[in-house]
């Protein structure tokens, strides 16, 4: 007999399974009303007395006034570098070099989720992405190159490495602290002094970083900080005292860079575009497969110069993988970069915007099938919903251009030779994703593929030690790793 | 037993030597989407809904050489009425027992129960022991009024490769099980690999496992968010091939509440918002309940708890 | 009325933990009185730098560099400490100065003593470091703290944990150095150091069976033959560097190169 007293079981409530908006907090980072302009280790007006303003593009909300750098400002800048440079950061000891950079590297740990919010709020990344990869990977990145500092002769044995002088680095709004720290660190760490160009879009962490320049005393002018349009990175290209030239950005912009300096026996490293294959087989860890493609393509809503924006599924194993995706898409939270929440983000700007819209109505014109999972975006700010192309042919455009959004092209192929040939059909190079169980044919597949990165099994890793850069129009020389050391460095014979 | 089997429910499942070139998991892939799912948050007021979900959906377990009937019944109080000071909490979904304390469980229990008696049976936890002996210990806990059987896989049979015993052994349980719900125990802490899991499961339903679960809990590790993700992934592919849905436990290693919530984004996300219930899921675990208990009053009141206040039964 | 220092205990520092010896012994060295390491400590500490090598090997190499960074960063703070116990402060910069270079070796290591190997065939072959294991150093007597620092890190970054046996005459340098490892995030078990008599304790790790290398830069003239015997027992890697100088050679006889092929085919 029991003597537990019965319990009819009450209708259970209704498990409404919302996530919560998780808001990081924003209060933790406070923007000041201007930024003026970071030139020999001071915050300076811009002669050009002209200024804009940054916005969030989640809400199109102001965030700050920046400063748009002329001509004048850009020759102290580079005065500013060339006089850090001979004044002694260049014969500085490199152990001691090193210890300005283990510095920053530490106080972009400390100072992570402040600058992390400050990332996403300017740039309409999730918050998720900026705490988790950006901040990480750029503390990472000084980290390592500090340790280079003072160990140049064990890269590259047998030359006498020596710095190049003022290198004008000019960055993308992608990833914008992230950018700034692959141009940055290796550009010091190999004793050059620094003009840096972020871009238009996204200024605020390249001007806080001035702030961490300062926590870390570093010498005055070593690092020099122009913010602008693309006015201001022209003034800089063309500016006759620079000793190195590294961009990253589209590939139209880059070909405009290397006509500039033509002649010019300046060194250049370009880091371009990409439309990358993500190629699968039907021997591949499935449900991983699809979670390395939604990575590839959806990871920073696609604004990713090595974006797995083609996917080469092989015909056999198309329609399962390409159920799944579409199922796995319809889990995918597009909102408030904030939001701890959130996996997909705002798109940076309006003109990237309307370039996206433009691209994927040419796809729909040409026959592909589309699809979107439904999304409700905000009515203010800058979205687009993720959005899978089938039916795609190799010429289409949205096969052949860089859309740099949240947008997958579809393709098919039968033979690992097939999908080789289709992989390399385009003038980038920069990367390629292979999935297969099968480690011969990764090898295989990776020692024919024309990229500068080849991910196997996984996709969009990065790492300080893991040299990155493309083949072809993808541009030429590497970042990260002892490879990515000789762009920022000479050797007499 | 010749190579091939056909499965009672259209599953078609190549065995020896087919089955280890079945289901490739990658490794990193599947933690690394697991550790994301975990970093969800849901919205506070589903919380309280969650933590009710989570007791709903508890087995409340023990499993001890020293299990008494004294033992047992103070189970069975604290499974119809977890939290004696709030009666809004509801009970939980079971209580598991060996099978000499079933009998206890019943009685305590009564006829009427709205909280399932289940058992653990074949040779629990090592299942080593012969078929017959393995069939003998299901049938008697059914017969003294286990209404769920919890068994175990041979993993030695799995893992030497003889998947038709394997298969063998669980569809003969499930006949000696009559109608009682099979849970079939992977033990995925012996499994070594992800591949073996998946490979485990999809053995296990097609047997006919009516839940396939993670562990005994005398091994470790026991349940573990990946594992579960790539249980659960393997259930989605028999649902979606077959039409029919196989449900999940997740046993031992599950004390706190923020971590069983967890579980249940993996599986919100992973098979949808038809299975969270206890018909589909449920959680092999002890001292969790306190813990939910413990978040559950602080929901209400705001402030954070002591174990003190909980009782320990 | 003039106060009353609180005195610090010199103790071994085995598994993260301070322990005194098992023997109870102490000795007098420097004006304090020091554990004195019995051969029972010796193989707790080869125990415990033995149960540290998973955790330490397999942690990243970016995050070894980082513990190492911090362990200079621990050192730092201590710099008057440190000074009073060895010959001053430019000993103590040198020291700290050195295990930042060496940290900073922790995620270069692999490019610079690995590589892939054009092998004669379709097959990706591939060399990496891996640690040896576990590394016992007969610190070097002088300098105090820079000729231990020159010995223990070089093994340290390579991903080996350590075994060391203190300096006889100079042992508070090392136990200083101890406290700085211990808060500086380095895992329980990685560093392990033995005050005491080298002449007791070399022999010990010399002959121990699951020492995988053994340090002799520091080594008593005459000491070295009958260690080098003892060590032929198990093929241990017996070594001898620099105890004033840094090189990414003092780094290479303490790792294990490891070849890898894997056919290339479709």
């Amino acid at each position: 007999m029991s003597d537990i007293e019965h319990r009819t079981p009450a209708a259970p409530a209704p498990l409404d399974w919302e996530y919560a908006p998780a808001p990081e907090a924003r209060d933790i980072v406070s923007f000041r009303e201007r930024y003026g302009l970071y030139i020999g280790g001071e915050v300076v007006e811009p002669r050009s007395g002209e200024w804009f303003t940054t916005s969030s593009p989640a809400d199109e909300s102001p965030l700050a006034e920046v400063a748009q750098a002329g001509g004048e400002d850009v020759d102290l800048a580079v005065g500013a570098a060339r006089a850090a440079y001979a004044d002694g950061w260049s014969s500085l000891r490199p152990a001691e070099r090193a210890k300005y950079l283990f510095r920053i590297a530490r106080i972009l740990q400390e100072r992570a989720r402040e600058l992390a919010v400050a990332e996403s709020l300017d740039g309409g990344k999730p918050i998720k992405e900026s705490r988790d990869v950006d901040l990480p990977l750029a503390a990472a990145h000084f980290f390592y190159h500090a340790g280079w500092a003072d160990k140049l002769e064990y890269a590259f044995p047998s030359r006498t490495p020596r710095p190049l002088g003022v290198a004008a680095q000019i960055i993308p709004w992608n990833f914008p602290l992230l950018m700034l720290a692959w141009k940055v660190a290796p550009a010091l760490a190999c004793g050059n002094t620094v003009v840096l160009k972020p871009a238009e879009t996204t200024p605020l962490t390249a001007l806080m970083f001035a702030d961490v320049c300062r926590q870390a005393e570093l010498p005055a002018g070593v690092v020099n900080i122009v913010t602008g349009d693309g006015s201001t990175g022209a003034e800089l290209v063309r500016h006759d005292g620079i000793d190195k030239l590294a961009f990253t950005g589209s590939t139209d912009v880059g070909k405009a860079i290397q006509r500039e300096l033509a002649g010019r026996g300046i060194p250049i490293t370009l880091e371009l575009g990409g439309k990358a294959a993500n190629i699968v087989f039907d021997d591949c860890a499935l449900d991983q497969a699809v979670e390395g493609i939604v990575n590839g393509i959806y990871f920073n809503q696609g604004h990713v110069c090595c974006a797995g924006s083609r996917l080469l599924v092989q015909e056999s194993i198309a329609e399962p993988l390409i159920g799944k995706l579409k199922r796995r898409l319809q889990t995918l939270r597009v909102g408030d970069p904030l939001d701890k929440n959130t996996d997909v983000g705002a798109i940076n700007s309006r003109a990237q915007l309307d370039k996206i819209r433009e691209l994927v109505a040419s796809g729909e014109a040409d026959g592909a099938e589309i699809y979107q999972p439904p999304c409700v975006l905000p009515e203010r700010g800058y979205w687009f919903a993720p959005t899978v192309f089938t039916n795609v042919a190799q010429s289409s455009r949205i096969a052949t251009e860089e859309i740099f959004g949240p947008v997958l092209s579809v393709l098919t192929f039968r033979t690992p030779d097939e999908a080789v040939e289709k992989a390399n059909n385009t003038p980038y190079g920069l990367s390629a994703g292979v999935w297969t169980e099968k480690g011969s044919r990764i090898l295989w597949m990776a020692s024919r593929l024309r990229a500068g990165v080849v991910w196997a099994n996984t996709f969009n890793r990065f790492d300080p030690a893991s040299p990155f850069g493309g083949y072809k129009e993808s541009g030429f020389g590497r970042e990260g790793g002892r490879h990515g050391l000789e762009a920022y460095l000479r050797f007499d014979e | 037993m010749d190579g091939t089997a056909t499965l009672t429910r259209g599953f078609e499942l190549p065995l020896e030597p087919r089955l280890p070139r079945i289901g490739a998991v990658d490794a990193v892939a599947l933690e690394a989407r697991a550790a994301d799912l975990a970093k969800r948050s849901i919205k506070r007021e589903s919380k309280l809904a969650a933590l009710d979900l989570i007791v709903r959906m508890t087995d409340l377990t023990t499993l001890e050489g020293a299990d008494t009937p004294g033992k047992v019944a103070a189970l069975c109080q604290k499974a119809v009425r977890p939290d004696p000071v709030d009666p809004t909490v509801p009970s939980v979904a079971a209580v598991c027992v060996y099978p000499n304390l079933v009998p206890v469980a019943r009685e305590r229990l009564g006829p009427d129960r709205s909280v399932r008696i289940a058992s653990v049976a074949t040779a629990f936890p090592s299942g080593q022991s012969p078929i017959d002996v393995k069939l003998a210990d299901v049938r008697a806990a059914v017969e003294m009024g286990a209404d769920e059987v919890d068994m175990v896989i041979d993993r030695g049979a799995f893992l030497s490769g003889r998947y038709a015993k394997v298969y063998d052994e669980i569809v003969r349980v499930k006949e000696a099980a009559g109608p009682a719900h099979l849970k079939v125990i992977l033990e995925t802490g012996e499994l070594g690999t992800y591949d073996n899991v998946r490979r485990a499961s999809l053995l296990a339903m097609a047997a006919g496992a009516d839940f396939i679960k993670t562990s005994t809990g005398k091994v470790s590790p026991a349940a573990t968010l990946p594992v579960t993700l790539c249980m659960l992934e393997a259930i989605r592919d028999v649902e979606a091939e077959t039409g029919r849905a196989v449900g999940m436990k997740p046993a031992g290693g599950i004390r706190h509440a923020k971590l069983a919530v967890q579980y249940l984004c993996v599986l919100h996300e992973t098979l949808g918002r038809e299975w969270l219930t206890p018909e589909r899921f449920r959680f092999g675990a002890s001292s969790l309940v306190n813990d939910v208990l413990m978040q559950i009053r602080k929901q209400k009141t705001g402030v954070y708890q002591s174990p003190d206040h909980f009782t320990v039964d | 009325m003039s106060r009353l220092p609180v005195r610090k205990t010199y103790k071994l520092y085995i598994g993260g933990a301070f322990p005194r010896s098992e023997s109870g012994r102490t000795y007098e060295a420097e004006g304090q009185n020091v554990a004195r390491a019995s051969r029972k400590d010796a193989r707790d500490a080869v125990r415990a730098a033995r149960a540290a090598v998973a955790k330490w090997s397999g942690a990243t190499a970016y995050n070894r560099g980082q513990v190492l960074y911090r362990m200079a960063e621990m050192m730092e703070t201590r710099a008057a400490d440190l000074a009073a116990v060895c010959s001053g402060e430019g000993e103590v910069e040198r020291s700290i100065d050195r295990v930042v270079w060496y940290a900073g070796w922790a995620d270069k290591l692999a490019q610079v003593l690995g590589g892939a190997n054009p092998v004669a065939g379709p097959y990706f072959n591939f060399t990496i470091p891996e640690p040896t294991g576990v590394v016992a150093i007969v610190a070097p007597p002088e300098p105090a703290l820079e000729g231990l620092v020159s010995r223990l890190l070089p093994a340290l970054v390579g991903g080996n944990t350590a075994v060391v046996a203190a300096s006889r005459e100079h042992p508070l340098a090392a136990v200083e150095l101890a406290e700085a490892v211990a808060t500086s995030d380095m895992p329980a078990g990685v560093v392990n150091i033995l005050t005491g008599d080298p002449a007791e304790i070399a022999p010990i790790l010399a002959g121990h069976m699951d020492v995988n290398a053994l340090d002799l830069t520091g080594a008593a003239d005459g000491s070295a033959p009958e260690l080098e015997r003892l060590a032929a027992d198990s093929v241990k890697r017996v070594v001898r560097g620099t105890a004033t100088g840094q090189s990414v050679w003092e780094i290479e006889p303490l790792v294990e190169a490891k070849t890898v092929w894997h056919p290339i085919g479709v």
